[in-house]
């Protein structure tokens, strides 16, 4: 079973994001590098950029195929993790830790009510596999 | 007591060393005659600025025997069609038959020219015209062009086509107004169409695929209603092997909304002899030549992608066009450059002409009765397998598949062998393995087509290999997890390849000091 830590916020497209006053630190979930695969490439987007909830921000790539990255919440991103470029097995290794992918300076505080919680998301997971 | 007779040479069933790894100082593969006349001073010919200076380190220092030897050896290989069934989904890898590839080395054709003149080059003239007739024929659309290199190439023609359309009949291209810059491309499409459009400038919006695995019809007119619709990609029969049934509706709701309808033509051997996409409602497509029209795909190509569109589309084009001139001493044939509505040339000369040559002997040794016949022993061969193998994976769609079936490894995941394993495990029964892991939207694909080319026996062993391994899978996962056990070398460290890729041969003691 896909480990999903509480405390995170979770979108349907398998990302998680961590709120800390106006930053929100952003990666995809266990589950979804388990249904990667051995991730072997990760494109991120520049400081600077801006999304919206739901656009897509970057894109993973697997031995299997290139997935696009969404952004669960809107906002600016502040800081990208240059680290993956040369260890993108991080991403299979620590998803929720040193696989952090961006930190985005969040647009409203209240944008993380409309994702889910751990509990929310196990019971995705478990309607989406049955 | 055990003896060892050391051979020469290993047997070409063996593994084969580089070809760096059979070098030997001094060797060589030539023999020059002593020099009579005065030499030239190096530097008189390459200043010394642009030569390397490293004695061309590393380069293999070999006798032509040796590379003889070396390249045939592994020549031999290659797994192709002509060994066998190549089932990769989407790809329709059919037989390349002798008698196009000599009918396309005709001298006439093969020697021509690309800048002969018209009165020169009457012959292939006629044969591009006909050629395009044909693809009119078939497809429904009457204006054709055969120069796009391939898929790709004809998808974005095609669109670049939409796009000079809508500006010459919005009358937005002078005034410089906003424009329809909204592509509607399904989730099950092949990767190639959103890029095509997002290089072509327009916006790509996904829509959604129904569980059985459709186009969604309220998701389409939902996203119709949010407007600057510039038309739609669609696969027909889709990735999913399934035919798009309300395609006339889809049709209608895209150009109510104002937008045009692309067919994607990599799935028409699903199509040819039976069903139009003109009749449907489309108003351009691709085809690609080296699938459907059996011309080689793959390493062996070129590849060819004509670009078929309606009479409304034709004057967008690009130029030349090939048109006949109805005489009376009989038809002659030109190149019209006079289009002034064309995109313009989109490649060098008249594309990938050999590959026309091909594809106009596949139809005319066909004819009418024996295209509809391919289409019809492709469709059956795809549903064969489906009904073969449905108690053995898991099918995620029900209804009938046409030229090609999806399965996924759902049933043999719960003992942890997944759809890479099977298809690895495939190459020990001595089959080409399917496209895997697309289509995207299903997990763990398994995209089977075995196109008209295959005979019952040799399907029938395919279902066999593919049952026994589900088989496996349930006692022996093991033994399927670290498949092949037959080749040369075993399973690839695929993750480790792609993260950090050794992409030239390096003398041991480089190599070992990195």
């Amino acid at each position: 079973m896909a480990n999903v830590p509480e405390k995170l916020h979770y979108s349907k497209d398998h990302e998680w994001v961590r709120v800390e006053g106006e930053t929100g630190t952003v990666g995809i979930t266990d589950h979804a590098q388990h249904a990667l695969g051995d991730v072997v490439y990760v494109e991120l987007p520049k400081v600077g950029d801006k999304f919206e909830a739901h656009e897509a921000f970057g894109s993973v790539e697997s031995v299997k195929a290139v997935s696009e990255l969404f952004s669960p919440v809107s906002g600016v991103v502040t800081e990208v993790n240059e680290s993956l470029q040369d260890e993108p097995e991080k991403v299979n290794t620590d998803p929720y830790g040193e696989a952090w992918m961006i930190r985005i300076r969040v647009g409203s505080a209240g944008e993380v009510d409309g994702l889910l919680s751990s509990a929310e998301y196990e019971d995705y997971l478990k309607a989406e596999t049955e | 007591m055990k003896s060892h007779t050391p051979k020469a040479t290993p047997h070409v069933t063996q593994n084969e060393a580089l070809i760096f790894e059979r070098s030997h100082p001094g060797r060589t593969g030539y023999s020059l005659p002593p020099l009579d006349v005065d030499e030239t001073p190096l530097d008189e010919l390459v200043p010394v600025e642009f030569r390397r200076d490293d004695g061309l380190e590393g380069l293999p220092e070999v006798s032509e025997t040796d590379v003889v030897r070396h390249f045939t050896r592994i020549s031999t290989w290659n797994y192709s069609v002509d060994l066998g069934m190549y089932p990769l989904g989407s790809c329709t890898m059919k037989y390349n038959s002798r008698l196009n590839e000599k009918v396309a080395r005709i001298g006439g054709f093969a020697n021509l020219h690309p800048l002969a003149s018209d009165t020169d080059a009457q012959g292939a003239l006629e044969l591009l015209y006909e050629l395009q007739e044909h693809l009119a024929e078939i497809t429904g659309l009457p204006g054709v062009s055969l120069q796009p290199a391939a898929g790709a190439h004809g998808e974005m023609t095609g669109i670049m086509i939409v796009r000079h359309f809508l500006d010459a009949r919005d009358g937005q291209a002078e005034k410089g107004a906003p424009r329809r810059d909204v592509m509607l491309i399904p989730d099950s499409a092949h990767g190639t169409n959103p890029a095509s459009a997002n290089l072509s400038g327009f916006k790509v919006k996904t829509v959604k695929s129904t569980p059985e695995g459709l186009t969604d019809l309220d998701v389409l007119r939902a996203l119709c209603a949010e407007g600057d619709i510039a038309g739609l990609m669609l696969t027909n029969p889709n990735t999913l092997g399934l035919f798009e049934r309300n395609i006339k509706e889809i049709c209608g709701i895209i150009h109510d909304a104002g937008g045009l309808v692309y067919m994607d033509g990599a799935n028409m051997n699903a199509l040819v002899g039976v069903a139009r996409p003109g009749d449907m409602g489309v108003d351009v497509i691709h085809l690609n030549l080296h699938k459907t029209f059996s011309t080689p795909h793959g390493g062996g190509g070129p590849g060819s992608g004509p670009c078929c569109c309606t009479k409304e589309l034709e004057p967008f084009l690009p130029t030349p066009r090939v048109v006949k001139n109805g005489g009376g001493e009989g038809d002659t044939y030109k190149l019209d450059f006079d289009r002034p509505q064309t995109i313009g040339r989109v490649k060098a000369f008249h594309g990938n002409f050999g590959m026309a040559v091909r594809a106009l002997s596949y139809i005319l040794t066909h004819g009418r009765d024996g295209l509809r016949e391919a289409t019809e022993a492709a469709v059956l061969n795809a549903r064969y397998i489906a009904e073969g193998l449905k108690d053995d994976y898991d099918k995620p769609f029900d209804s009938p598949p046409m030229h090609e079936v999806v399965f996924t490894d759902k049933r043999q995941a719960r003992k942890g062998v997944h759809t890479l394993d099977i298809a690895k495990r495939l190459i020990d029964y001595g089959f080409h393995p399917m496209t895997i892991y697309f289509p995207l939207i299903v997990g763990g694909a398994m995209l089977i087509e075995p196109t008209e080319s295959v005979g019952r026996a040799e399907i029938d062993q395919f279902i066999y290999a593919m049952k026994q391994i589900a088989r496996e899978a349930q006692e022996d996962s093991d033994y399927v997890l670290n498949a092949p056990h037959t080749t040369r070398i075993g399973r690839l460290d695929e993750a480790a390849a792609a993260r950090k890729p050794v992409l030239r041969w390096k003398p041991q003691e480089q190599a070992s000091a990195a």
